[in-house]
């Protein structure tokens, strides 16, 4: 029971952060109709910029300027080079951001090296938010952090002399904290494009970008705006992955064609879609890491009956763990065969 | 173009195949020029989705690096004396298997166009690169399959031992396979996908089905990439999970764009260049890629048509002063004084860019010495100077000679641009002006 409970909280926060990439990348589709190849290099760059933050100002600080400056980076890049694109039609677009990933790359290569660096959460953040402690008969009790430290050790320390009694389960204080800040940037978006002006004006813009113009406004700065906006989202989350997970050159391939597919599942342009995509793969990745069985086992736990050159079968005698990192792909697949426009995508 | 001009470019093609390896004999050069015919089909394939169907696949390695372990099963199934097959017809194996994959991933892929067909084959290309790494009965994990092409009883004494045999393989293909592809585009297939590209909604209206023709097209690119990967399997004798990655569809967009992607034939620059960059260019510099990169991202900008592209508005504009000269003849002086301006112009751009290149280039490749270099003293060599990174004087003396290499770069960019945009005004107004002569001339008689 507590596994599924820390696993479903694992896979909600990493839900939750891979949301607020893919928020920004589909807030710049939606409102300009580019797809931003380049959307996973502002989230290594929003790391590394972090990084480089933290060691001059602290963490805190980190997590508010580096976002500020990734966003600034995209706004220069779509105020510079994208805008002479747009004309060429959205394939032009693509290639433009498909090279600055590899310029992304390279330049963060040259910076800061080649190998992991040591970008870590700040140690207030270390620690379990809470832990479960449950006992033979699965009676569960819930120790929360600010209940004191004494008090889980007591417990689970005596648990450890005798294992069969007491099981202790810690949930991180950093998956609380990747949680809390997704949900704030998200509350924050909704009211920035349901209750303030510039939502609004954004929203208008969304639909009837001449219309918007010949009132007055300038939709070329709020393009830019936008693509600030998205990027710095990126940056954020970027900032909080980096230092919760890994900060090396290949962060912005893996984490980029998992938002990718996020997206096209979710249904390309869509917030909403997004949102539910980003949390059911999240939940996927998270539980497909943990479980350790075959598919052979799960079909003979099934009651189907299986030859034993079915059993030896190389397909089905891999861990669920080894088919983890395909299961977002399979999912894409099997989604646009039978739904082509995503969960929630309106013809395109 | 008429067709005995078209024949004449085929006869030039299919000699320069054949004589390349005469001129180019040593060891290295053939390994080049085999490796070059099969990223010309590679990229040509791959262009048949960008260029003619303006389809932006980041997954045709997909198709290529199958292409290439079917034809090493088959090359190894051979070897074991399961069933017969020449060497020289394995390559088949690869586009038939390709072909038939692409006609699977393809349904699902070309449902969607633009960006989210884009997104598709980029999440395909994953799924099969995963898979690459999880499935080693077939894929050979992370060692790869190898295989010995030297297989069976010779025919004609053709063993496929020596490289100059393979070369000639590859070569045949090559030709066969840019021939028949350059046909395609002349179908009303062809023509159609065309049309899809620049117009789909209109094309559908006409009654035809779009998705049919971008997947009919799927299918036929990714047979010709098939072929590719299996040359590439007998060539090479190995294919790992490499083959199918991410890095090489990378690498057909960026060399196939830089190539140009308007016209049939500049792919085949494209992948020409990407042999050399491969091969050569990546030796000399550990910072390669970031040129690479660099060199994409300025073409994507200011030259949408590639190398080709380049190419070919001079000629043409070219061969459009050189009939006005003939039809006007008080303008032979001025046009041939501005042919010369602008030719000049060219040769100043171009050094004015390698200098500003080489400034900028020695401070990337200090950085990449202060990241990289294995040992405590930091000392370089470049192009016979000793330079020193640690050095703050080297830094300043290098910021200098980039600030003013890149203003004169920009003085040289400027008046370029200018000089041709005066002349191309210039060559339209006396083009229009020519043609208006003669049909006056033709009403005269």
């Amino acid at each position: 029971m507590e596994f599924y409970v820390i696993s479903l909280l694992n896979g909600l926060s990493y839900g939750l952060l891979l949301f607020l990439l893919s928020a920004g990348l589909t807030l710049i589709f939606s409102m300009m109709g580019v797809l931003n190849f380049a959307h996973a290099s502002f989230y290594m760059v929003g790391a590394y910029l972090g990084y480089a933050l933290t060691q001059e100002l602290g963490f805190w600080t980190a997590l508010f300027l580096s976002p500020l400056l990734t966003g600034l980076l995209g706004a220069l890049f779509e105020r510079y080079y994208l805008r002479r694109v747009y004309a060429g039609g959205h394939v032009p677009e693509l290639l433009l951001t498909f090279g600055l990933s590899y310029l992304i790359l390279e330049g963060v290569q040259i910076i800061w090296g080649r190998s992991t660096i040591p970008f870590h959460l700040p140690s207030e953040l270390d620690g379990a938010f809470f832990t479960i402690v449950s006992d033979v008969s699965h009676q569960m009790q819930v120790l929360w952090s600010w209940q004191g430290a004494q008090v889980v050790n007591a417990l689970c320390d005596s648990s450890a002399q005798s294992t069969l009694t007491l099981q202790c389960t810690p949930f991180p204080t950093n998956r609380v904290f990747i949680m809390l800040m997704a949900l704030i940037m998200m509350a924050c978006l909704w009211a920035l494009l349901n209750y303030t002006r510039l939502g609004l004006i954004i929203k208008a813009a969304l639909t009837h970008p001449q219309m918007v113009q010949s009132l007055g406004h300038d939709v070329p700065s709020i393009f830019m705006l936008v693509f600030g906006i998205g990027t710095a989202m990126a940056g954020l989350a970027g900032v909080i992955g980096g230092s919760t997970f890994i900060t090396d050159p290949s962060m912005a391939l893996t984490v980029g064609s998992v938002i990718f597919v996020v997206v096209v599942v979710g249904g390309i342009g869509s917030l909403t879609g997004a949102f539910v995509a980003s949390i059911f793969i999240g939940i996927m990745q998270t539980f497909a890491v943990a479980v350790d069985t075959t598919l052979a086992k799960m079909l003979t736990d099934m009651h189907f009956h299986l030859s034993p050159s079915a059993l030896q079968n190389p397909i089905l005698s891999l861990t669920v763990t080894q088919i983890a990192p395909i299961l977002p792909y399979f999912l894409l697949v099997v989604m646009l065969i039978f739904r082509p426009n995503g969960l929630m995508g309106t013809k395109l | 173009m008429n067709l005995s001009s078209s024949r004449a470019i085929w006869i030039i093609f299919i000699a320069t195949l054949g004589l390349l390896p005469l001129v180019f004999s040593s060891n290295l050069s053939l390994t080049l020029l085999s490796q070059m015919g099969i990223i010309i089909i590679s990229c040509l394939s791959f262009n048949l989705l960008l260029g003619e169907g303006g389809m932006l696949s980041f997954g045709h390695a997909v198709y290529t690096g199958m292409g290439g372990y079917f034809t090493m099963h088959a090359l190894n199934a051979w070897g074991k004396g399961q069933y017969f097959l020449p060497v020289t017809l394995l390559p088949l194996v690869g586009g038939v298997s390709s072909g038939l994959l692409a006609v699977i991933l393809g349904f699902v892929s070309t449902r969607k166009s633009g960006t989210t067909f884009a997104m598709i084959t980029l999440g395909t290309s994953e799924l099969i690169a995963s898979m690459a790494l999880m499935f080693s009965d077939f894929f050979g994990g992370e060692a790869g399959l190898s295989g010995n092409r030297v297989t069976g009883h010779a025919i004609f004494g053709i063993t496929y031992g020596p490289q100059i045999q393979v070369y000639y393989l590859i070569a045949f293909y090559c030709f066969i396979s840019v021939l028949l592809m350059y046909l395609f585009t002349k179908t009303p297939l062809g023509k159609l996908l065309n049309a899809v590209r620049d117009n789909p909604s209109r094309v559908e209206f006409i009654g035809y089905n779009t998705t049919k023709v971008r997947w009919f097209t799927f299918i036929i690119a990714g047979f010709f990439a098939g072929i590719a990967g299996g040359l590439g399997a007998i060539n090479f004798e190995l294919v790992n999970s490499e083959v199918v990655g991410t890095m090489r569809s990378g690498a057909y967009i960026v060399f196939t764009y830089l190539g140009g992607i308007n016209n049939f034939f500049g792919p085949i620059l494209g992948a020409i260049l990407l042999v050399l960059n491969y091969n050569l260019f990546s030796a000399y510099s550990k910072a390669w890629l970031l040129y690479v990169g660099f060199i994409f991202f300025i073409s994507v900008l200011y030259l949408p048509g590639g190398i080709a592209g380049a190419l070919k508005t001079n000629f043409d504009m070219f061969k459009k002063l050189m009939i006005i000269k003939r039809f006007d003849s008080s303008v032979t002086v001025e046009v041939s004084k501005k042919q010369l301006a602008i030719l000049k112009c060219y040769l100043i751009l171009f050094l004015a860019t390698a200098l500003f290149f080489f400034s900028v280039n020695i401070v990337i490749e200090m950085l990449y010495q202060l990241q990289l270099s294995d040992d405590l003293s930091y000392e370089m060599n470049y192009a016979g100077f000793s330079l020193n990174p640690t050095d703050i004087g080297t830094w300043i003396i290098s910021f200098i000679t980039n600030v003013l290499t890149f203003i004169i770069f920009n003085k040289a960019r400027k008046n370029a641009l200018s000089n041709w945009q005066q002349i191309s005004e210039f060559t339209t107004q006396r083009y229009e002006q020519r043609v208006f002569v003669n049909d006056k001339k033709e009403i005269a008689l």
